[in-house]
């Protein structure tokens, strides 16, 4: 589903991603974790094609996306939603209106339809009753949820979460937790999900990859990554600073 | 030496041709888009209250004291050679020909042209345009599109308010506080008056809408770093579009006067 060969791209002088290799398969949980500031979130961004990489090829179902044009794009990222780290939420419209923008830009003009869609999402993200609340009246927590119901909303195939549970209280994340699962097993959705909440980490991945210093530093399935006597990983798997 | 002379020399002339450059690749993106996707009316309605409707006052008030000023000064020179009934003509010519457009043009770059690239840069800077991508929607069609339709419509019609309303105020000095024959006035405004200049001074509101809408939205679209950035955005749109308004004026004038002559034949 998603294939991505020798990546490499430098913002402002430095070297984020040096040569990043990576395969999902179809229906496939990949959790991507690392430092801070490692490029996870650049990485996420060329996946859909808002950032040009400077070397590698990104296969998105069987097709390169690299030097697409944007309205070519737009078939990619159809199928393909993003969840950005801070929502990203249009500041201009109500909670609802955010929601239901893909379905409008989609075409569907019942409102009835519409609003049940809405509601469903809202149920799902429990946010009921919060749509009339335009973003900047909402939490950093709330706004990732509703970032969430809007990037999920019209069932892409494939989903990208940038830290989805950051910021939630531990029931909300948890809840958060079992739609990405739900998701992946009801409708096989293709999921990579960056965070930095192992618990969660552990509970939605099929595979685990470590991202360091640009590149892949570490692949697996979360069983080999907790066996892994690599100290690099230990360290950050405890939560380790130097020792 | 003379290598660095040329350098020095050279890269503000390429940056500003690279500017320019940008400005008419948003313009033919714009106008392909257009053509060629489905036009979101509800946002141009949106726009349209926005550019059109508020406006307003701001219009109004600019026809009515430029308007009034003129159709006094020029009483003040003419009535000295007893021509005060011919300020009429000369109110009504020049604010058709040239203050009506270009002022209008000003207030409409520091009200709309200011808040289009405010609103934009803040969209740029938040994600929310790497949203508007991420959701398969073009950000010219969604943003520049709807703006460039309403200026298109909105423009030649505020100028045409503030024509209208600088000949009424030029009218109301003249009579009222200068003691103005009214009936010359009126006789030779309508004799010097063609309609070839009410269709320059629209043909300039039209230009400078493109003008003023291309230099903002660009502005917006490419802010970067911050709340510094779309600040800076925001006053460069204003100093650029009220800087392009005032140059091409000079442009437009010479052409059109071509096309549309002026004085009386
Ligand atoms: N638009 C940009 N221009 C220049 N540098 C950038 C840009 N975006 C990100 N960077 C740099 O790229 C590096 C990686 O940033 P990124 O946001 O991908 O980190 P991250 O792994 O997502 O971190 P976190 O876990 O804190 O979200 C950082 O050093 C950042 O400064
Ligand atoms: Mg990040």
């Amino acid at each position: 589903m998603i294939a991505v060969r020798g990546l490499k791209k430098k913002l402002a002088g430095q070297e984020i991603l040096c040569g990043i290799d990576l395969t999902v398969a179809k229906g496939e949980t990949l959790v991507i974790i690392g430092r801070s500031g490692g490029g996870k979130s650049v990485l996420l961004k060329h996946l859909v094609g808002l950032m040009h990489p400077d070397a590698g090829e990104i296969w998105i179902d069987g097709e390169n996306i690299i030097g697409l044009s944007e309205r070519k794009l737009a078939a990619i990222r159809r199928k393909v939603g993003i969840l950005f780290q801070g929502g990203a939420l249009f500041d201009s419209m109500t909670v609802e209106e955010n929601i239901a923008f893909p379905l409008r830009e989609a075409g569907e003009r019942n409102p009835k339809t519409i609003r049940e869609k809405v509601n469903e999402m809202l149920e799902v993200i429990e946010l009921e009753g919060e749509q009339k609340k335009m973003p900047v009246n909402l939490s950093g927590g709330m706004k990732k949820r509703v970032g969430l119901a809007r990037s999920i909303i019209r069932r892409p195939s494939c989903i990208l979460y940038d830290e989805p549970t950051a910021g939630l209280d531990p029931v909300v994340s948890d809840s958060i937790n079992r739609l990405i699962r739900r998701l992946q097993e009801r409708f096989r959705v293709t999921s990579i999900v960056v965070t930095h909440d192992m618990k969660s980490a552990f509970h939605i991945a099929d595979h685990i990859a470590y991202l360091h210093q640009g590149g892949i530093y570490f692949y697996g399935t979360p069983q080999e990554l907790e066996i892994s006597p690599d100290p690099l990983l230990q360290d950050f798997l405890l939560g380790r600073s130097e020792r | 030496m003379f290598a660095r002379f040329l350098t020095l020399l050279g890269t503000p002339v390429v940056s500003f041709f690279t500017y320019v450059g940008e400005v008419v690749v948003l313009a033919s993106e714009t106008f392909a888009s257009i053509v060629a996707q489905k036009i979101r009316w509800r946002l141009f309605l949106h726009q349209i209250v926005e550019i059109g409707l508020r406006s307003q006052l701001v219009v109004m008030i600019t026809g009515a004291f430029t308007g009034a000023v003129f159709a006094a000064q020029t009483f003040f020179q003419f009535n000295k050679l007893g021509m005060g009934s011919a300020v009429g003509a000369v109110v009504s010519v020049s604010v058709c020909r040239e203050l009506g457009p270009v002022l209008t043009a000003l207030m409409v770059t520091g009200r709309v042209g200011a808040s289009m690239s405010a609103e934009i840069g803040t969209m740029k800077v938040t994600e929310q345009i790497d949203a508007l991508r991420a959701l398969a929607v073009h950000p010219i069609d969604y943003l520049v599109v709807p703006r460039t339709l309403a200026m298109m419509l909105s423009m030649p019609l505020l100028v045409a308010e503030c024509i209208g309303i600088g000949i009424a105020a030029g009218y109301f000095v003249a009579i009222f506080l200068l003691d103005v024959n009214g009936t010359y006035y009126v006789a030779n405004m309508v004799r010097w008056t063609q309609m070839r200049d009410i269709i320059m001074g629209l043909s300039k509101a039209f230009c400078f809408a493109l003008l003023i809408v291309f230099i903002s939205c660009h502005k917006g679209l490419t802010s970067r770093e911050g709340a510094v950035g779309v600040g800076k955005a925001t006053t460069e749109a204003v100093v650029d579009s009220s800087l392009a308004v005032l140059i091409f004026n000079f442009f437009l004038t010479m052409a059109l006067n071509v096309i549309f002559p002026a004085g009386y034949q």
